[in-house]
This record gives structure tokens, sequence and C-alpha cells, in this order.
């Protein structure tokens, strides 16, 4: 098994997936930290306002551009990251979109025009994929800039992993919006051309979903059709960027057969859609019961031992109870190694507590960034 | 008083990973067991009712789970269709619009309008006199609702989509189906948390949200997985003093599996008073289930629970 650093290693960008609920912001600022205490000029974009997080590295709010983490943070933590850099910033994907279309709008008239319509004001906060989309066109714009060694990516929080992969496609089909845009102008050359048929499919249409509508739709479509051009030619070079060599994925999971089968399911996607894959981060996995042991020879060393036979009554159905989590878990990751390579699956214990600061995430890290030589150490010493 | 079972129309929301489709399968037991006609409906393709009542696939079908508890998953695109058959009662027409590619271009490109047919077809499901061809009236509809972000957003669709669209069937539907949601005494909504820092931080503010943006209360937050309290502190100490004479082995691996149960077990309880002091709604518990995966058994046993909490059924 490798850790972070050796996956990481050469590598500009790297995006953790996932589904919700599985520990990708912690997971994503972790490795960010671990890479600056090595000496590297890391960025973390998150997308979570994971507000504690926040506040631990020192930063009262996160916005739209990245902020430094105060180095004496990891001084305080016994670190000395050298020229490590650590920075962050939360994604406001709704000023992000604004900013993209400020940045390709042909003249200061389609911009307002643009900003101020209805269509626009709902798609830039509620349509699907368009938070996803801005992530990645925020990672995009400042791995141009070319500032850092690593861009951390923690990707939006959704159900579905893939959400993530198909958001540029989705984003950029419903721009053109080719054929929906011929057909809205009824009085142009587009209706000749359709013929009859989408007359009748057009009355019916309007029946159903009132005038107005159509109108904003087709004001809206109007005015970016000077800029689809642009967002074509951008989300292509953002999906060059994620399918570069110097990037790489990471999927977070957690270790029941859900996210497992997920996590299993997203690497397949990856590999179909010839992106980078780096590995598998397995968190809060059940070792507490990794030994085999009969109840009856447990509670009577416990009894012994603790001198109380109660309480040795109660240690051990504990015991038995971890113990069904610890097998079902080996259970799930042997299906998760199954499916790829051993060597990619990095796993986190369920640690004792919940990590909401610098030295929690370093903590983690012992985990994340251990090669194999110490990540045998770690599961000898029990800890 | 109205209990939260008694209500016509339940949104189970909360933050991913929580547990929402195991309170929403749960609080249909529950119903099912005081004899509501119950249906669950999924709205992401999760099929995650089908996996656990070891189902073929549900789908776009009202499937019975058993007496009183049905499922569904809810597909826009079938949504859609029904819409339309729905509205346009000559066949050939809402062939038509269906199958030309143009409406579907329109569907993807008018934003909220696919939350839009899926909120309406939830809002069928809930009427009294059903509108989808022979179909029987449910006295509790569920819903297994997208996690937050998307969750509030969820919840203000008609509202949204009747700003859009401002005339019209759609539009005048959209707003019928707000007043609705809207109406306490018809529309529940319930939060499911898990007590750790982030899940709770989320639950505060979607709480907030939800009155202030949606201008819905929330009837109960559902704190779901809390450990069980298993070891006094005292006792602590004795199982800490045991493991630092103690030599290595099973015993050694059980007593420090009883500290980190401990550990976990004060933060998680720490979490939920911070929950109390933070929330106004009413909290209902659910236990951790030390079981492999959820399974009917252990749905049962989580109805139990919610069927007696205060939070959600108080008995009648």
């Amino acid at each position: 098994m490798s850790g972070v650093a050796e996956i990481l290693a050469g590598k500009g960008v790297c995006i953790c997936a996932g589904s919700g609920g599985v520990g990708k912001t912690t997971t994503s600022a972790a490795i960010a930290a671990g890479m600056a205490a090595r000496g590297l000029k890391v960025a973390v974009l998150t997308i979570d306002p994971a507000k504690r997080l926040a506040d631990s590295l020192g930063l009262p709010e996160l916005g739209n551009t990245e902020r430094q983490v105060d180095p004496a943070l990891f001084t305080a933590a016994g670190i000395d990251p050298g020229e490590g850099e650590l920075w962050a910033m939360m994604l406001d994907s709704k000023q992000t979109f604004d900013e993209v279309v400020k940045k390709h709008a042909p003249d200061a008239e389609t911009r307002d025009k643009i900003l101020e319509n209805r269509i626009y004001r709902q798609i830039s906060n509620a349509l699907a994929g368009s938070q996803e989309y801005m992530a990645m066109e925020k990672l995009f714009e400042i791995h141009s800039e070319d500032r850092y060694d690593l861009l951390v990516l923690d990707t939006p929080p959704s159900r579905n992993a893939l959400d993530f992969l198909e958001a540029p496609k989705r984003l950029t089909q419903f721009i053109e919006g080719n054929s929906l845009r011929v057909f809205l102008k009824p009085t142009g050359l587009g209706m000749k051309l359709v013929g009859r048929g989408t007359g009748v499919v057009f009355s019916v249409l309007k029946r159903i979903t009132g005038l107005d509508l159509i109108e904003d739709l087709s004001e809206f479509f109007n005015a970016f059709s000077g800029m689809v051009g642009g967002f074509q030619e951008r989300a292509k070079r953002v999906n060059e960027l994620l399918a570069d060599e110097r990037s790489t994925f990471l999927v977070v999971c957690g270790p029941a057969g859900d996210p497992i089968s997920e996590a299993v399911y997203f690497h397949r996607k990856l590999i179909e859609a010839e992106l980078p894959f780096g590995g598998v981060v397995v968190n809060k996995v059940h070792a507490e019961g990794a030994v085999a042991v009969e109840r009856e020879d447990l509670l009577a060393e416990l009894s012994e031992r603790l001198d109380n036979p109660e309480l040795a009554e109660r240690v051990t159905d504990n015991f038995v109870d971890y113990r069904a989590l610890t097998v079902r878990d080996r259970a799930n990751i042997r299906s998760l190694t199954a499916e790829m390579n051993a060597e990619r699956v990095i796993e986190v214990p369920y640690l004792d507590s919940d990590v909401h600061d610098l030295s929690g995430l370093l903590a983690v890290n012992r985990y994340l960034f251990a090669d194999r030589t110490e990540r045998r150490a770690l599961a000898e010493s029990g800890g | 008083m109205t209990t939260l079972l008694d209500k016509r129309l339940v949104f189970v929301t909360g933050k991913g990973g929580v547990g929402k489709t195991t309170v929403s399968l749960a609080l249909g037991l529950a119903a099912a067991r005081r004899g509501r006609r119950t249906i669950v409906c999924e709205v992401s393709a999760q099929e995650h009712a089908s996996r656990i009542f070891k189902r073929a696939e549900i789908g776009f079908h009202e499937v019975e789970l058993r007496r009183d508890l049905s499922a569904i998953s809810i597909d826009p695109d079938r949504s859609l269709r029904e819409y339309l058959e729905l509205q346009l009662p000559v066949k050939a027409m809402s062939d038509l619009l269906y199958k030309s590619r143009i409406f579907s271009y329109l569907a993807a490109a008018t934003p909220g309008l696919r939350e839009m047919v899926t909120i309406g077809k939830i809002w069928e499901l809930g009427l009294n006199q059903r509108k989808a061809k022979h179909s029987e009236p449910y006295d509790l509809v569920i819903v297994d609702s997208p996690a937050t972000g998307h969750g509030i957003g969820f919840l203000q669709t008609p509202r949204t989509f009747a700003e859009i669209a401002r005339v019209g069937p759609m539009a005048n539907q959209a707003k019928t189906i707000d007043r609705q949601l809207t109406e306490h005494e018809r529309t529940g909504v319930v939060i499911v948390a898990l007590p750790e820092e982030m899940p709770v931080n989320e639950t505060v503010s979607l709480e907030s949200a939800l009155s202030e943006t949606v201008g819905v209360s929330v009837d109960a937050i559902i704190l779901n997985a809390l450990y069980p309290k298993r070891f006094e502190e005292a006792e602590e100490t004795t199982l800490r003093e045991a493991l630092g004479a103690a030599e290595g082995g099973p015993g050694a691996v059980a007593i420090r599996a009883a500290l980190s149960q401990a550990n976990r077990a004060r933060d998680q309880h720490r979490q939920r008073a911070r929950l109390g002091e933070l929330t106004s709604a009413p909290i209902g518990e659910l236990p951790y289930l030390f079981a492999p995966a959820i399974g009917v058994e252990q749905l049962e046993l989580l109805a139990e629970v919610l069927e007696q909490s205060g939070a959600v059924g108080a008995p009648r």
C-alpha cells in the first residue's frame, strides 16, 4: 500500500471525489496540509461551508479567493514546513459563474442582459451540474495562474460522484441549446426550416408552459449565443486539465456497502473516461475488533484482569459488536481491492474523535501518508 | 394535536450520508403499522428501498412492499411524460410533444422543470382524487429528498418555477403545490442529522433556511446513529489502568475498543447537547445499530423507536 505522498509525487492537481458524508472535505484538507508540511505550496479549494475547519485553520472566513493558513499553526503543531505554504478557499459558484460571464461576454450590453436574465439567475444557482462545473472552472483558473505546486479540489457534495464528471458536458450542452435556440425564434429563418410539425409542438408547448417562459428562454439563449464558442473552448481545456498526466483523482469513500460499491463504480467510470485514477481513500474503517478470540475466553481473561465480572461482560459485548463491524469492513475492502491494485487503497481507521483542527488533520495524515513500513508499525501499535 | 405521521406529505431532508433513506423507510413502516396507507418516494434513482426489501428494481411504479407500505422511485423523464399525458388528453398530442427533440431540450433548458415534474408527481400521489389511471389514494406520502444543498432547493422548486413560468397551467399548478407545501397541517418536514460536528452545523443552518427561505417549520429532527453510553467515567479510568498494566492479546484489544467507544459516545453526546441548544424543533433519537447492513429487521426496530418517540409518533 502506498501513501498519498507517493501517489501525488509530481502531480499538480488532486481531485477528491466521492458521494456525500464520507469525509471528503476533511480528507482534502488533510492531504493539502500534509503536502504543505512536505515543503510544497498547496491550495485547497473546498465547497462545503466547513466553518469550524476554516476557524481551526485560523481563517475567520473562506472567500472566493485563496487565503493563506498561518505558518505559525504548523510550527505550533511541531512541524517545520520549510518552503511549504497552505492556502485555502471556499468556492462560491454563483460568483464564479458571474465572473465567467463577465470574462466571455462580447460587450457590456450582452453581459448585463445575461446577468439580469431570470433564467440565468436560476441556472447559476440551481441548475444541476453548475456547481460542479464552476468548481472545475475555478480549478482551471487558479491552475493557469501557476502559483501553486499542488491544487487539491474538494468536489461538491452530491449523491452520485458521477455528477461531477458529467458536469462540463451537461453545462455546455445546455448553453449550446442549439435546436432550442433555432426553435425559439418563431419568426426567424429557423422557423421556416423546421416546418409545420414544429409549429404544432410550439403551440402545444405554449399551452403548457405559458409564453413568458419561452420568451425568457429565447432572450437568454440569444444573449448567450455569442459566448457559446468561448464556453465550449473553455470546457474543452478544463477537460484536458482533468485528463492531464499531472492530474489525479482520489476517490473518497466510507467502509459500508453502498459507499464501497459507489467507489468501485466511480473507479470504472474514471478508467472508461480515460481520466487519471490515483487511488481510493477509505475513511472510518473499523479495526477495533481485529483479533480472533472466542467470547468465553475473552470474558474469562477480562474478568480476571478487571476484577469486575459485570464490567468485563460489557467490555466483551462491546468488543463483539465492533468485531462485527471490523469483519464487515474487511470484507467490503476486499471487494474494493478485487477491483483495483491494492496498493491504491488507503485506509484511515475510525478515529476516537471528530477531526476539526490542524492537529486532527495531521493525525489523519499518519495514515494517509504512511508508507508500507510505517503502516505495519501503526497496525502493530494498535494506534 | 396531529403528529407527524398524521400528515399527508412528509419530506425527509438532510446532508448526504446521514441516513435519509433509512429514516424515510422506518417512518413508512411506523405509519403502516398504524394502518396508514403509506408510500415512500425515492427521487434520485438510488433504489435503496428495492435493495433493503430485496425487491427487483422498483422504478416508476407503485410497488407494495408490505401491507400499507409501498415505494416508488420517481424519475423525472417518466414524470414528465405522465405530466404531459395528464395535461394533454389527446394522446397523439402528448406523444408528439414528448418525442420531439425540442421538448426535451426545453425540459433540459428550463431551470427547475425536471424537479418541478418530480414534485408534481409526489403531489399527485398525495391527492384524494388521484389523477393517474387505476390509482388509489395514499394517507401518507414520505419523500426521501435529495441531499441538502439541493435539499432546500427541492422544496423551493414550486415557488421558483412559478416565478419563472409566471403564467400558464404549469405555473398555476406550481402555485397550488407551493401553497400546500407550506400548509403545516398537511405537510411535514423532518431533518435527519448525525451526532457529529459538521452534520449538526448543517442541520442548524438547514432548519433556519427552511423557515426563512421556504416558509415551512421543521416538525422533527431525527438524530440518527447515536452511540449508547456504555461506560461510566470511573469505569474508563479502571479500563485505562488495566490497559496500562496489560500485555497485548485479545483482552487489550477489547479494552481499547471499549475506550474508543466511550470516547466517541462522549463526543456524540456533546454534539447532541449542542444540537438541542441550537435548534428549536423536537429531537427524536435513533440508536447506532451494530449491524453489518440495514435490512428489514433493523428498519422494524427503528420504526418501533420512532413510534414511541415524542418527536414523531407520540401515542394518540
